[in-house]
């Protein structure tokens, strides 16, 4: 067989992951996306392995490994999501563009400025505030 | 690797590269539809399609053992993990018209000249180079001394890896973390603070 052939294809795949990745709102779709882009590196992977017969097998190992990081990723990513979706009610990534807790980081600044506490006691009354403000936020997001 | 002098030529397929091409276009297009459906259940059987028609490619190029991986693992695993996600973020059933973003047709230029750039430097760079598929080259065996005579020092680093990545990601996703364990006495330490800090102190 040409090598030519799971060349072209690999590069294909991994242009369509990468229009997925750019492209979509959702985070999960994205996670697809990437994923698409790992096993198109996997195909170009192993077509060289067999292509130019290794005698350490490292295309085909390697491609193992990759499968192994991948599931270890998406278990990560979607963990993460999740968080998110239950902080924000969103899972959409252009929404997500705040780099800290809205809310909470608001409340906090409230009940932490008549305080005038160690730094543990600070730390404790940002934690108890930060719960009911992402609660009314997600009970805002649901209805 | 020989070198495909003027007896392999691309207009005159043998019957590998016709099935290679056949699936490779049945993946391709599931691809295409996992990244442009409106609808997000869909995509993710769209990418069954898609990763099982990679496992054939796999198995065309005589690796069987990391075909049958593909399938255990992605069409297995991480695909139901997908469909986990799905649901428990409340994926809308159906159409959502809000699938994608709004650097649609941007994504589109990038994708395509990444295509057009990576298609053109890799038939140029490798239409000459033939894959002899006559003897075997992925067999469980092969592989299987491959990994653990060379590749045993990674393989190990990676089961660890594999098992920091589970306990983290069941400590991210459990329901309630340890400050929103319990709301009322959260809040409660919240209120008084010093005395709560204090008292633990103690304790500890």
């Amino acid at each position: 067989m040409h090598l030519a052939y799971p060349a072209v294809l690999a590069a294909l795949l991994f242009c369509v992951g990468l229009y997925g990745v750019l492209a979509r709102r959702n985070a999960i779709l994205v996670l697809m996306s990437v994923e698409l882009m790992l096993n198109a590196v996997n195909l170009n992977l192993v077509a060289f392995d067999v292509a130019f017969r290794d005698a350490l097998r490292s295309g085909q190992s390697f491609t193992l490994f990759i499968i192994a990081v991948a599931a270890a990723e998406i278990g990560i990513g979607l963990a993460i999501v999740l968080m998110v979706y239950r902080t924000r009610g969103t899972s959409a990534v252009d929404r997500l563009r705040d780099l800290a807790e809205p809310d909470a980081a608001g409340t906090a600044a409230e009940t932490a400025e008549p305080a005038d506490a160690t730094a543990d006691g600070t730390d404790a009354t940002a934690t108890g505030a930060a719960g009911p403000g992402s609660a009314s936020k997600k009970a805002e997001a649901t209805a | 690797m020989i070198l495909a002098a003027e007896s392999h030529g691309f207009l005159s397929p043998t019957g590998v590269e016709i099935v290679f091409l056949l699936t490779g276009l049945v993946t391709l297009g599931a691809a295409v539809i996992t990244v442009t459906t409106r609808q997000l259940v869909h995509a993710a059987l769209w990418l069954v399609v898609a990763l099982g028609g990679l496992a054939v490619e796999y198995l065309l190029l005589t690796a069987e053992f990391v075909a049958w991986v593909q399938v255990l693992i992605y069409v297995g695993s991480v695909v139901v993990l997908l469909l986990f996600g799905l649901m428990l973020t409340r994926a809308p059933i159906g159409r959502s018209p809000d699938a994608d973003s709004g650097n649609r047709w941007v994504a589109l230029g990038v994708a395509g000249t990444a295509a057009v750039l990576l298609v053109t430097l890799v038939v140029d760079a490798f239409r000459t180079t033939w894959i002899d598929l006559d003897e075997p080259g992925g067999t469980t065996d092969l592989l299987g001394a491959s990994v653990f005579r060379h590749w045993v020092l990674p393989f190990e680093a990676l089961s660890v890896l594999l098992l920091a990545a589970l306990v983290g990601a069941i400590v991210l996703s459990r329901k309630n973390g340890g400050a929103e364990a319990e709301p009322g006495a959260e809040s409660e330490a919240g209120a008084g603070a010093d005395s709560g800090a204090a008292d633990r102190g103690g304790e500890d």
